[in-house]
């Protein structure tokens, strides 16, 4: 049996070849990365323009190169976009040339295939044109940006995780993962969803995005910007149909922490105008990012259980 | 709910090697294990206020007054009490020390199958006891999926002191008996610590009730275990993963293999045996995600040039020092996953690092009881959670290093042929 003073005395900093979380972080996803590259035939990367599809993009950057990264990318556009956002997705498609496809929940309206909701949300709205998005395409990976820290729901995801050619997630069909060794079998027509930051949380990948002095869309930093209240949060007037008419705005210095859909991202009061003000930000904050900003994710508790399974992200 | 965490936030030691712990749970059922790890997410500041507020609001409606902390797990627990998939739930919490990953899961008796899920990446296991009852036979399996798993560090959590008036001597006979059966599986570091996980003694504060306990809370221990030994102890293993071959631009004759060290450094220079093919050259440069470099460790992921033009691909295994040996044949001990037993005669997929074969069970010479750690000879099948001896036939010579030297680079998957489930996880060479 050690003894307490054994435990003392080892220093585990002594060890030269420590590996900081975030690299080893970045080693595990990055490790992900390359198994899906060498084992399927047609990944996509899901691209909202959101940090955590940013932070994917730039490990796969760095696990391919020299080479370009042999995946594209798919952006599911609900058509209620921040204009820096899409802006942001844009420049950076042309950057890396990249090819970029777009599902567009718009396209479906329009054509009869979907029906807008009451409420005006549309990120429910998101699974029809996704798994039209995967299906038409072939697509046989698809990298999600999902946390398993996002909420309890997902704490027991799979790295890969299985979907049926329905989309639809069997808890019963997923698979033990052991070690690093990750099952991608799948018979055709079906798909795999793959999460290489599972094991990151948000203030990893705010850490990671200083440390690598990664360029995000500016809304996740602290402007002022008109708004009004709704259901708790702060949300942006425009198009997309709101104030109503019981609704008043006001000038407010804020940022977003997720970014989504703008009938249903709130942003939250802020002053954190850059990195390292947001991770301290984040470090002393006592919201989930969920909690804070998904209007959706409020509306019942066993709401993310219930779109996985229907194939939501 | 009166103790708090005195460290500074995570977020202050940005860019400092602050370390990962990757470490698992097991207890049985009512030990204390949700508690327990409520209490470290709790403790350590890693809840937040509307996942608080929502495990109080549940608390109230049960008619609870303080929220209880082991509702914070209770994703897997409504699992339980609705029959479907339980198993392993991944947590997460920092300290100014360290980032932790915490497998949790479910202390079923049916549920080997979870530990050893949970075990397989863990460098620590908590083995929880409740300290009336001591070591009882839930005990020494999870014990016994420790050491088969190979964890290097195994921690005894006695919790429930406060229920024996926080008494050495209860203490002391537990710890003694649990090393003493670790001790005969092999585990190499066993760190028993007396706590009340409802009270928090010893958990993240030190407890006012045990003065003859000297040693560290289970956090402080947590926080300074030391974390993925020194690779420069090990031959290096590079399972290669993918080719990078820009083909075009400025980088056109650029061709580097893309992996993650499984143990061992790996410098400029260094002679390498590619194998199954026994070919030798040696390591021209090693990129590390953009950035050339002249050495890497596990678990570093690089890309790896070589000097000479040779045939390597996804599949191969480069290696430094003594090269593993190739083989056919592969005796390992075995955990059997799924509903589907496993028989002789079975032909099925096998996944090793990056290379996946066929693979025929030729024999089952024996299933190994988990409890008193017996040998039934010759079983039938392997049923699920079954833990067992194998035999296998591949179909193409595998790089196998025995588990116990390497849990990368000898472990493997059986997968079913037909439809890709997973079926059995695997380890080369003998059990304990
Ligand atoms: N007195 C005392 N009760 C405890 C302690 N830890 C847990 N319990 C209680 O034991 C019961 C089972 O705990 P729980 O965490 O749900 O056990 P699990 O089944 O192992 O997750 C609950 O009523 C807890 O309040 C402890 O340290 N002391």
């Amino acid at each position: 049996m050690t003894t307490a003073a054994d435990i003392l005395t080892a220093d585990a900093y002594d060890n030269p070849y420590a590996l900081s979380h975030l690299d080893a972080l970045e080693a595990e996803a990055v490790h992900i990365f390359r198994e899906v590259a060498g084992e399927f035939e047609r990944p996509v990367i899901l691209f909202s323009g959101g940090k955590d599809s940013i932070v994917m993009l730039h490990l796969a950057l760095k696990a391919f190169w020299p080479a370009p990264v042999p995946f594209s990318l798919l952006h599911v556009d609900t058509g209620h976009n921040f204009p820096e956002v899409l802006a942001y997705r844009d420049r950076t498609v042309a950057e890396h040339g990249l090819r970029l496809h777009v599902a567009s929940v718009q396209d479906f309206i329009d054509s009869g295939r979907l029906r807008e909701r009451p409420d005006g949300l549309r990120n429910p709205l998101q699974t029809v044109p996704l798994l039209d998005g995967i299906e038409s395409n072939r697509f046989d990976a698809v990298f999600g940006g999902g946390r398993r820290d996002e909420e309890k729901a997902r704490a027991k995801e799979r790295v890969f995780s299985l979907r049926d050619e329905f989309g639809a997630w069997d808890p019963r069909r997923q698979r033990p993962e052991l070690w690093s060794l990750y099952n991608g079998r799948h018979s055709p027509g079906e798909h795999v969803r793959v999460f290489p930051l599972s094991n990151w949380t948000e203030l990893d990948v705010w850490q990671y995005i200083e440390r690598e002095n990664i360029e995000l869309p500016e809304i996740y930093y602290a402007h002022e910007r008109e708004v009004f209240q709704r259901n708790g949060m702060w949300l942006t007037a425009g198009e997309w149909g709101g104030p109503k008419e019981n609704e008043t705005t006001q000038r407010r210095l804020v940022r977003y922490r997720t970014v989504g859909d703008m009938s249903c991202t709130g942003a939250v009061d802020s002053e954190a105008a850059t990195v390292a003000d947001v991770i301290t930000e984040v470090a002393a904050s006592r919201l989930t990012e969920r909690g804070a900003t998904r209007a959706d994710d409020k509306m019942s508790e066993a709401a993310m259980e219930d779109r996985k399974r229907e194939g939501y992200f | 709910m009166s103790t708090e965490l005195h460290h500074t936030p995570p977020a202050l030691e940005t860019g400092s090697a602050t370390a990962l712990l990757r470490f698992a749970t097991a207890g049985s059922v009512d030990d204390g294990k949700s508690t327990l790890v409520g209490r470290l997410l709790h403790d350590s500041k890693s809840i937040l206020t509307d996942q608080l507020e929502a495990v109080t609001h549940a608390s109230l409606k049960r008619g609870q007054e303080a929220p209880d902390l082991a509702l914070l797990t209770d994703g897997l627990r409504a699992e339980r009490e609705q029959g479907i998939t339980i198993d392993v739930a991944y947590r997460y919490f920092a300290t100014a020390r360290r980032r932790f990953i915490l497998a949790d899961t479910p202390g079923h008796v049916q549920y080997t199958r979870n530990m050893v899920t949970g075990a397989s990446t863990a460098e620590l296991a908590v083995v929880l006891v409740d300290a009336r009852n001591g070591v009882v036979q839930q005990t020494r399996r999870h014990a016994a999926v420790a050491a088969l798993l190979r964890v290097p560090h195994v921690v005894l959590a006695v919790n429930k002191m406060d229920l024996v008036d926080y008494a050495e001597p209860v203490f002391a006979a537990i710890a003694a008996e649990f090393s003493a059966y670790a001790a005969s599986l092999g585990v190499p570091d066993v760190t028993a610590i007396p706590i009340s996980a409802l009270a928090g003694d010893n958990v993240v504060e030190p407890s006012a009730h045990m003065d003859w306990y000297g040693g560290p809370t289970l956090l402080e221990h947590l926080e300074t275990v030391p974390v993925g030994g020194d690779p420069s102890d090990e031959p290096a293993r590079f399972p290669v993963q993918y080719v990078i071959r820009p083909q075009g631009g400025e980088h056109r004759d650029y061709r580097g293999y893309a992996g993650q060290l499984a143990s061992g450094v790996l410098r400029a220079g260094d002679p390498v045996t590619v194998l199954p093919s026994g070919l030798t050259t040696t390591v021209a440069g090693i990129d590390v995600l953009g950035k050339q470099t002249d050495i890497a460790w596990a678990p570093q992921s690089v890309t790896v040039r070589l000097t000479d033009d040779i045939d390597v691909s996804r599949g191969d295994l480069i290696a430094a020092g003594a090269a593993p040996q190739s083989t056919q044949d592969v005796v390992a001990t075995v955990s059997h996953l799924h509903e589907r037993p496993l028989r002789v005669g079975d032909k099925v997929l096998l996944k090793h690092t990056t290379r996946t074969v066929r693979a025929i069970v030729k024999d089952i010479p024996y299933r190994i009881d988990i409890d008193s750690l017996d040998r039934v000879a010759q079983p039938e099948s392997l049923q699920v959670n079954d833990i067992g001896q194998v035999v296998l036939r591949t179909s193409e010579p595998l790089a196998l290093d025995p588990y116990a030297v390497n849990r990368r680079t000898g472990s493997f998957l059986l997968i079913d042929q037909a439809d890709g489930t997973t079926l059995t996880a695997g380890m080369a060479g003998e059990a304990f």
